[in-house]
């Protein structure tokens, strides 16, 4: 990381707290422009918070949060709705609006916004559907008609379909079967490479976290423990990262467990 | 002593609980309202929300207002024929339909047709993370799904209300011709002469106002319920029941703004 180029997403000491609970503890994270992040960590390790902070969703107590050098808590509506638009969100369980045939979700934001007619959204969202490898006939199915690894392509599709700068996936292959998870996986890696994208994801499929990530960084009780390439999760020789890729059971990580 | 401190203490909750609602409510409803002043706009959304609550409940209302009035007529001949006052029959239905049971009957209807289900659709979203996907999608939550149903509620109550008006005086004059022995015309030509516009204008703006609780009750609590399903249904009760109260304590209030001397 050179210190000349400024990253995509820089987090600096991001917190967060929930009640007593300090979900959030001082985050520091930087994420380079057309890189794949992934953040690996366990349930409620904080990663979902982090994303959340970072989408505008979650508003953290203390801390930095840059895009482009820009530091988006001081934004104003405006802005953050203009950030936004650069910015796309697969959720885990897709969050597809189930009043909204398919069509009309992956064209959800040009048609809110009025850059569309309904029939240019119809043709645009087929066509999109087709990047993720469904037929343009699943337009007109309602999301609940779909199996699970057809809403998230559908999810998928609605991510990448305003041409986002940055695109986050929150756990894409939790709850799919293996194969259909590499298919998730192949088809984000090819989405976002055609689109020159930064990808956030978090995770804690191994399989998953190497498949999609160049970088991985591991949060642990609200803080970023361990960062480094992707490739070598399993034998990075940090003890925490390693005990958490091979899924042992003893190790520096307890799971606050009575016996 | 301790008792007494816990029994305070636990009063003192409930009522700062309660103001932290009304305050959360007051401010849910500006927020919603000036979105109805700033574009873009949904009228998608708003001609859903209209449709749903003006044409889908009208058999519910209807069937409301028309019972209603047969059994306001049955009651008041029971009552006024001891006193031989039986032609006031059609003065007492039309004044209490248009000033107080078409809009309080429909109002509550309504409360528990849409409040009910704009409760539950919204906090489903909210539990599902549809909510959140409309943030992200660069859609304001609150423009997208809120302000179009506070404005289809107010506008679409009064509709119905005019419905439920002219049903329920026809449920009265049914029983009055059918079984107690009125002429058609003379119960006609007695409900229009005692027919007063400010009864008829009190009732349609309590409909406006019950129409834009409904919505905001329904709205509210959707929009803020949390942890699946048992929080869905929480909030479907609690949209409900608060949106019954707040109709039967602002009827009162209106009708003191409106004919108290």
């Amino acid at each position: 990381m050179s210190a000349s180029t400024t990253p995509k997403i820089r987090l600096r000491g991001l917190s967060k707290a929930f009640g007593a609970k300090q979900v959030l503890d001082g985050v520091d994270l930087d994420i380079q422009a057309g890189h794949g992040m992934v953040i690996l960590g366990g349930s409620g390790s904080g990663k979902s918070v982090t994303i959340k902070s970072i989408l505008g969703l979650i508003q953290p107590d203390a801390g930095i949060i840059e895009i482009d050098g820009r530091n988006v808590l001081a934004m104003n509506r405006r802005e953050r709705e203009e950030l936004n638009d650069r910015i796309g969100m697969l959720f885990q369980n897709a969050a597809l609006f189930d009043s909204l045939p398919v069509w009309e979700n992956v064209c959800f934001k040009p048609l809110a916004q009025k850059r569309m007619t309904r029939a240019q959204a119809r043709d645009k969202a087929a066509e999109v559907l087709a990047q993720v490898g469904l037929a343009g006939s699943v337009g007109d199915l309602y999301p609940g008609e779909l199996s699970g690894g057809m809403q998230k392509r559908v999810g998928l599709a609605r991510a990448i379909a305003g041409n986002p700068e940055i695109i986050f996936f929150d756990e894409p292959t939790t709850g799919l079967d293996p194969i259909m998870g590499a298919v998730i996986d192949g088809l984000i890696v090819d989405c976002v490479k055609r689109l020159g994208a930064t990808a956030v994801s978090i995770t804690h499929d191994m399989a998953s976290a190497r498949r999609i990530g160049d970088t991985a960084a591991m949060i642990h009780k609200g803080r970023i423990v361990w960062t480094g390439p992707a490739a070598t999760l399993g034998e990075t020789g940090n003890a925490m990262v390693d005990q958490f890729a091979r899924g042992e059971r003893e190790g520096p990580i307890t799971m606050e467990l009575r016996k | 002593m301790n008792v007494i401190l816990n029994f305070l203490a636990s009063l003192g909750r409930a009522v700062l609980g309660l103001c932290r609602s009304a305050g959360a409510i007051a401010l849910f409803a500006a927020e919603g309202v000036s979105h109805l002043l700033r574009p873009p706009f949904y009228p998608r959304m708003f001609l859903r929300a209209f449709v749903e609550i003006a044409y889908f409940s009208l058999p519910v209302v209807s069937l409301t207002a028309v019972f209603t009035g047969m059994v306001l007529a049955l009651q008041s001949y029971s009552g006024f024929s001891r006193f031989g006052a039986e032609s006031a029959i059609a003065n007492v239905v039309v004044l209490s339909i248009t000033r107080e049971l078409g809009p309080v009957l429909a109002g509550l209807m309504v409360a528990g047709r849409i409040g009910a289900a704009f409760a539950a659709e919204i906090g489903t979203m909210r539990v599902t993370d549809q909510v959140d996907a409309l943030t992200t999608l660069s859609t304001n939550p609150m423009k997208y799904l809120v302000a179009p149903r506070l404005l289809a509620g107010t506008l679409a109550m009064p509709l119905l209300v005019v419905v439920a008006d002219i049903l329920g005086i026809m449920g009265g004059w049914l029983i009055g011709t059918a079984k107690l022995g009125f002429g058609s015309a003379t119960y006609l030509n007695a409900t229009l002469t005692f027919m007063q516009p400010m009864d008829v204008i009190s009732g349609l703006v309590k409909a406006a106002v019950f129409g834009f609780i409904v919505a905001l009750m329904g709205s509210y609590h959707g929009y803020n319920s949390r942890g699946g399903a048992q929080g869905v249904g929480a909030a479907t009760t609690a949209a409900v029941v608060s949106s019954s109260i707040l109709i039967l304590a602002l009827d009162y209030v209106i009708t003191e703004m409106f004919f108290a001397r």
